[in-house]
């Protein structure tokens, strides 16, 4: 499966910081809080081909994660310039595999129209990790994932301990890649 | 002497760091178009009754809730009846909807004059539902998806920019909604009380030109 649900269904954590040292002064003083909390993976006793997260639980999600870089794009099934652009990101996945490149497609499909994403997934066949992202409160998370995001999808995010950069735009595959080089 | 002119260039240093700062602030949301604070130009766009309209046709009005939306963002569709209520909860008491659909029709076929007709009666629209043809107005704006809500104050300079963002804090799902962002702004200004929240951001489909 794309990963190993039963690992996270328990999962106790601290809310991780390492997520918004990429972001910045603004976030670090926003989660001056740092307060303990459960974070909880929804639907996981559902045989769904992705995780349900709030934003929190995507923040720790990720942070579970080992990679180097990461290649996050938010998207939606409903969104034509992101399905256009999804082929892209499932090559950068093939290519990249063995560098310790990781490629998430975080979906902001509506949650009542879930079993779309369950078909899209499966009648492309995608590879990469997929994250249903199940938080209304954009204007809460939207400037933590960046400053400078109007909300607009496509958007992506590439990032690795020392660095990241947020597009608010459509990829080729070519320029896609060149972002990623940039990281490598 | 020599202190006081070292003085004065350090508290010239804080001074304008101070605005360095302000300016830099990452609350803001940064790119170009309005911000909250302008004044927008008056439009011209054609109706779906064909008719143009401007700002300045409404002459009782106090302001206008100006909203870039469009057929075929499933957001848009999602607040079409929100968008209704407000028309109907605001147009009489001086704060009409006014929507404009930005996008360009040869990229998005759904988004043609014809379509956008067709989509106005069937959901009934009470208000004017504009082309932004040659898509011309929402860069000036500094729109960038759909919806994009911009809400305008009638002011002795013009049409000053109050609010810009969001309808409420659920784009998804109305019934999940805890803060309604646009009313609490539109009835701060009614109220003559100060907007508390004056930009916001939800999802939405990116304007395609």
């Amino acid at each position: 499966m794309l990963i190993a649900h039963r690992k996270y269904k328990q999962y106790y954590t601290f809310v991780v910081m390492k997520f918004y040292t990429f972001i910045g002064l603004l976030l670090l003083i926003s989660c001056k809080g740092g307060n303990q909390e459960i974070v909880s993976f929804e639907n996981l006793e559902e045989d769904t081909p992705f995780i349900t997260v709030d934003y929190e639980g995507l923040e720790a999600y990720l942070e579970t994660s080992e990679a180097e870089v990461h290649v996050v794009n938010f998207w939606a099934t409903w969104c034509k310039p992101c399905v256009k652009e999804l082929p892209h990101f499932e090559e950068l996945r093939a290519v990249y595999d063995t560098e310790d490149v990781k490629v998430i497609l975080v979906s902001l499909d509506f949650p009542e129209q879930i079993e779309r994403l369950t078909h899209f997934i499966e009648k492309w066949n995608i590879q990469s990790e997929v994250v249903f992202l199940d938080d209304g409160d954009a204007n809460t998370w939207i400037p933590k994932v960046d400053v400078n995001w109007s909300g607009a999808i496509p958007a992506t995010i590439i990032y690795n301990d020392e660095k990241r950069s947020f597009h608010e735009q459509s990829f080729t595959y070519d320029t896609l890649e060149k972002e990623l080089k940039l990281f490598l | 002497m020599k202190t006081l002119k070292i003085l004065t260039g350090v508290a010239f240093v804080v001074i304008l760091s101070a605005f360095v700062v302000r300016s830099i602030n990452p609350n803001k949301i940064v790119g170009s178009g309005y911000g909250v604070g302008d004044i927008a130009d008056d439009i011209s766009l054609k109706n779906i009754d064909g008719k143009m309209v401007s700002y300045s046709d409404y002459t009782d009005a106090k302001g206008f809730i100006v909203i870039f939306t469009c057929n075929t963002c499933p957001f848009s569709v999602a607040n079409e009846d929100r968008i209704i209520a407000l028309d109907a909860k605001y147009k009489n008491i001086g704060y009409p909807v006014i929507a404009i659909n930005p996008n360009n029709p040869a990229s998005k076929p759904g988004d043609s004059f014809e379509a956008m007709k067709q989509r106005a009666k069937e959901k009934g629209f009470t208000f004017p539902y504009l082309v932004d043809e040659g898509q011309k107005v929402y860069p000036m704006y500094g729109a960038t998806k759909t919806p994009h809500v911009y809400l305008l104050q009638k002011t002795p300079k013009g049409n000053e920019v109050k609010y810009i963002g969001a309808i409420d804090d659920n784009s998804r799902n109305a019934s999940a909604v805890k803060v309604k962002y646009l009313e609490n702004a539109v009835d701060a200004l009614l109220s003559g009380k100060t907007i508390k929240v004056t930009e916001t951001k939800a999802i939405g489909c990116s304007i395609k030109a």
